[in-house]
């Protein structure tokens, strides 16, 4: 249930697409409204909602420490995992950010029975799932530049020589394509098989697999089976980002248009989920603080002064008491 | 009791099924946990990542081997405790608690379910062998509820040790009698009860 | 005859043991007995002036709550969304991808689903979505969100009280979420209602009031400690003479006050007083600013704040240079990542230098609190003390790292530095269970009450079953710590799981191991078990 619904709205998407570009010739609506309008709420929803992160302070200093503090000089001190300074923490967050250090935690190979017999559980999958997900999708992204850009700038290439490496194929086939369609296949099957996941998922955990399955299963029929107009796509793709967007003669192949599409129900999806983790994880404050705060005050925007109860309120208490028992007091 | 007496043929098969019986008898008894917790308990490997699952896998293959040898209570009681004692603080009732031993007869049956009646007709045997396992359990069970308030009672001493030292034995004047200073060491060493 | 036997499944008597299927929102909490503490006194709340103070009880149907109690908590939500930056990120950027699931103690020993950290956390988005997220109010449950109802409050209440604050959680979590963040903002919101549980709403009060948790008065913590230099006299033959509130000392001590009366919490105190006595240090213990835990914290932040500012105001008053803090836990997380920025700066203290080494503690050169494992650690790396390990020779001892110094602190080699001076047999716990991945005690935050006993000894479970692993293996029979609440609930733990485990502090082990100037020869431990070699002596 909680599956089906995402699913439902995926291919209504889809549906939407067909029938609006096929029966009733939307395609500017398809190929520029909608992109732009996708796009405008992508960047104002993104920037909105980090701002609405960064606009609420950070009150106390609590980065989460995993190895040793900085303490006496002949204690070797864990300058990555409890950074003192700014460089541990650069360090840290790179870690975190481009392979996923705590997840990798989970990983850690772990002895049955004190022996040697290692055991791997299905964490290292979700770590290497997670990892293949991103790293292609970001790959994956990044070849799609060759279609704004009047020259593919070299590096570019390289990238897309690197993907096609294997030399399989007319056209050569991307190995990152099919990376990116297991990774998200073995994903949402963990949600599916799962129990201990299938309890904790939500339809906004569904929908965002669907839609991103959706995206790379209609790129690779266009790449590798209903053939579009690709020089159509260039054109429209160089219109959008010069901002003098036309729709090609000729037609370019519906294919691309529920592509195009999906993609911007994901952009314009995107400020208002999850996938907001993305710009979040640059801003937690248990891995992006340094463990410096017995060194340097950490200052509190909104720190208040309380009530509390003075020395002076506990000798009147007590002054009998202490004197009797030889304690000093400020009053005789 | 002593060795349980069984037919050879029938002892065969027990250890030949004995893998396929004890996972039976494992899922069994994790499948009385909500559905993702069993899940964890499963497939987390690591014993010290799942204690739990740990006790029970460790502690049924031990108790079938006991059940296989005659059960002797003194023997197989530490080996229900490792599992009772999870389950003694966990929400069971105390039915529910040892219930567990007689998953293992619908192991037994569900792994024997093809072979001819005259195997079959030894069963009983072999089962009462388990309802005498169950009777042990309630004792083990009951042993660790008991150790559970004891638990409490201790704590509750040890939060108080000193002020029961000091009001039975401290002079107005401060320090201690030299005979006092026996008995203080007696309670330190929990020799004595108040 | 096959025939004639029973049915498999009529043996279990047709009892269906197994769980209902339903999913975590269409499941009800149930409050179960064992699992949850007494609510709190009105009489506690009243001192400290917290609202809707009254006498009440989780069993009863009716929790006496205000008229407008939905709106309270929502108010609440909405200004602390906007004071913490945390609360507000861990609400909108968790995946769900189930990497925390299983790491969470009360989890792995209860199995209870809603101990999963990110259910937890869920039970508390899902009203987040429903009142501050536009997608929440429009699609409801599809979105993962739900009323706050009574029902929600009390699931709330019995969950943010099953949850220590470890932060394990967090070690795993790809985005750095805290369920330690969760629950603090959990337990301020039931805190605007009253519902608090009395074993924390009483060290809170008589901390307020009296200077300590355990509300003793001045004269009875001197006469504690009077009794303790009785035992330190009998076992050494030299008399300490320890001073209170004393103007004009270099260093003032604070330490949890539980050591002052708790067994084994009171041989780790006196082996304080010993060390100190034969460093010859320049300090005093304080009565008002006696207690460095803080029961404050598992509360409000402001009241976390109101009890922690004894300490600097005492320092301030009694002209000291610096202070050292004790063995405690969760008091060295607040220490370390609150004190300063509640009740700093303390520009009228020095940067801690060790008299005895001249070494300076830069690394606390802002808060000017140093934790005696630093202390201790500087003066052994120094051999400015003489010790005899084979003293603690009847020990085998391993060593469990308290969650907040691991995790909110990094306190890691140190205490571990004391006892390989200390100790001839040491042997560490598994790899996953200690440092960084250390399990909880299964009763911090306040949960070390005894209404909950079976809620203690599942939490405590990972960390008992690595105790074990090492009793098995190596012979253990001693675990030590630096933590006075893990001194009192391991002690409950291990007999419990591992029966002939005993719980130290790790400077009473320092007490036995420390050979002092004029001390006669020792023929026992502290706890007056005869030492090795020494036996029939007495």
């Amino acid at each position: 249930m909680r599956a089906l619904v995402p699913l439902i709205a995926v291919i209504a998407l889809v549906l939407l697409v067909f029938a609006g570009v096929q029966t009733a010739n939307m395609q500017f609506l398809f190929g520029v409204v909608i992109p732009y309008a996708a796009i405008a709420i992508f960047i104002a929803g993104f920037v909105l909602r980090v701002l609405k992160w960064g606009s609420a302070p950070v009150p106390f200093r609590i980065p989460t420490t995993c190895g040793q503090q900085k303490s006496l000089p002949w204690i070797k001190q864990n300058k990555v995992e409890n950074p003192s300074g700014t460089l541990g923490v650069i360090v840290r967050m790179a870690l975190e950010v481009l392979v996923f250090r705590s997840l990798f935690r989970n990983l850690k190979s772990e002895s049955r029975d004190g022996g040697q017999k290692v055991t791997y559980g299905s964490e290292k999958l979700l770590w290497l799932a997670g990892l293949a997900f991103h790293w292609s999708f970001l790959i994956i992204f990044v070849r799609h530049f060759r279609f704004f850009m009047q020259d593919v700038p070299s590096v570019l290439k390289m990238v897309e020589g690197m993907d096609s490496f294997l030399q399989m194929g007319v056209p050569l086939f991307y190995m990152t394509d099919a990376v990116l369609l297991g990774a998200v296949t073995y994903l949402l099957f963990r949600r599916f098989y799962l129990p201990q996941i299938k309890y904790i998922s939500l339809a906004a955990d569904y929908f965002p697999l669907f839609l991103i399955l959706g995206i790379g299963i209609s790129g690779v029929l266009m790449r590798y089976i209903y053939k579009v107009h690709i020089v159509g796509v260039k054109q429209l793709a160089m219109g959008l980002v010069t901002l003098n967007p036309a729709i090609p003669e000729g037609g370019i192949g519906v294919v691309f248009y529920i592509h195009l599409f999906l993609i911007c129900a994901l952009l314009a999806y995107f400020p208002f989920s999850k996938l907001m983790h993305m710009g979040g994880v640059f801003l937690s404050p248990t891995r992006n603080l340094s463990n410096n705060s017995r060194e340097k005050r950490h200052i509190n925007p909104w720190n208040y002064p309380v009530h509390v109860h003075t020395y002076e309120e506990y000798e009147n208490d007590f002054r009998d008491k202490m004197k009797a028992a030889g304690i000093p007091v400020e009053k005789e | 009791m002593g060795s349980l007496n069984l037919d050879m043929g029938l002892r065969d098969i027990l250890s030949e099924k004995k893998p396929a019986i004890l996972k039976r008898w494992f899922d069994a008894i994790v499948d009385t946990y909500p559905a993702n917790t069993a899940e964890f308990l499963k497939s987390q490997q690591d014993r010290f990542a799942n204690p739990v699952g740990h006790a029970i896998s460790q502690g049924i293959e031990e108790i079938f081997d006991e059940l296989m040898a005659g059960v002797d209570p003194e023997r197989v009681s530490p080996f229900l405790d490792n599992i009772l004692r999870v389950r003694a603080v966990q929400d069971f009732k105390p039915a529910e608690a040892v219930s567990f031993i007689f998953l293992l007869k619908k192991a037994i049956r569900e792994e024997m379910k093809n072979l001819n009646g005259q195997t079959l007709g030894e069963l009983p045997e072999l089962e009462s062998g388990i309802d005498e396992l169950a009777l042990c359990a309630f004792n083990v069970y009951m042993k660790c509820r008991e150790d559970l308030y004891t638990v409490k009672a201790n704590e509750l001493r040890n939060m108080t040790s000193r002020l029961l030292e000091r009001a039975n034995i401290i002079r107005p004047t401060g320090g201690l009698e030299p005979e006092t200073k026996e008995a203080v060491i007696k309670v330190k060493r929990k020799e004595v009860t108040e | 005859m096959a025939a004639k036997l029973p049915k498999p499944d009529e043996l279990a008597a047709g009892i269906d043991f197994r769980p209902p299927k339903t999913g975590w929102m269409d499941t009800p909490v149930e409050l179960k007995e064992g699992m949850f503490c007494w609510g709190a006194k009105e009489k506690n709340l009243k001192a400290v002036s917290f609202p809707n103070a009254r006498d009440w009880s989780p069993k009863e149907k009716d929790w006496k709550l205000p008229e407008n109690w939905q709106r309270i908590v929502l108010e609440g939500m909405a200004d602390r969304l906007q004071k913490y930056r945390s609360f507000k990120l861990f609400m909108d950027i968790c995946v769900r991808c189930g990497a925390c699931a299983d790491k969470c103690h009360f989890f792995i020993g209860s199995g209870d689903p809603k101990n999963m950290p990110v259910l937890r956390a869920e039970l508390m988005r899902s009203i987040y979505r429903r009142e501050f997220t536009k997608a929440g109010r429009i699609m409801g449950s599809i979105a993962g969100a739900r009323e706050l109802t009574l029902d929600v409050l009390k699931e709330w209440w019995y969950y943010f009280y099953q949850c220590t604050e470890c932060r394990r959680c967090s070690v795993f979590c790809p985005y750095g979420i805290d369920t330690a963040e969760i629950t603090m903002m959990g337990r301020e919101l039931t805190n605007l209602l009253g519902l608090n549980i009395d074993w924390i709403a009483g060290p809170v009060a008589n901390c307020y009031m009296k200077g300590n948790h355990l509300g003793l008065e001045p004269h009875t913590i001197t006469s504690s400690v009077e009794f303790f230099l009785d035992d330190i006299e009998t076992l050494t033959g030299i008399r300490i003479k320890p001073t209170f509130n004393r103007k004009g000392a270099e260093i003032l001590f604070v330490t949890p006050s539980g050591d002052l009366f708790a067994d084994p919490g009171t041989y780790t105190a006196m082996g304080y007083l010993m060390l100190f006595h034969e460093l010859g240090l320049d300090y005093t213990w304080s009565t008002y600013a006696s207690e460095g835990g803080n029961f404050g914290f598992f509360t409000s932040n402001e009241m976390a704040k109101r009890l922690n500012s004894k300490i600097y105001a005492e320092a301030k008053r009694l002209g000291v240079k610096w202070i050292i803090g004790g063995e405690c836990g969760h008091m060295w997380r607040v220490l370390t990542q609150y004190m300063d920025t509640w009740n700093g700066p303390a520009d009228f203290l020095e940067v801690p230098k060790s008299p005895i080494t001249g070494t300076v503690f830069d690394n606390s050169k802002s808060t000017k609190m140093v934790h005696i494992a630093e202390f201790t650690a500087d003066i052994i790396k120094h051999g400015k003390l003489k010790l005899d390990p084979a003293r603690n020779d009847h020990l085998v001892v391993t060593y469990h790292d308290s969650c907040n110094t691991s995790r909110g602190m990094g306190l890691l080699e140190e205490p571990r530095h004391i006892i390989k001076s200390v100790c001839n047999n040491f042997h560490e716990m598994p790899d996953n269970t200690i440092r960084e991945y250390t399990f909880c005690c299964g009763s911090g935050t306040g949960l070390n009450a005894s209404e909950n006993t079976e809620l203690r000894m599942k939490g405590g479970y990972p960390r008992a079953n690595a105790v074990k692993y090492v009793r098995d293996k190596h012979g253990v029979n001693m675990l030590a710590n630096i933590c006075a609440i893990d001194r009192a609930t391991l002690t409950a733990s291990m007999d419990y799981w591992v029966p002939g485990v005993k719980v130290t502090g790790v400077h009473e082990l320092v007490g036995n191991a420390l050979v002092m100037k004029g001390e006669k020869e020792r023929t026992t431990d502290m706890r007056a078990e005869p030492l090795p070699g020494k036996e029939g002596n007495e």
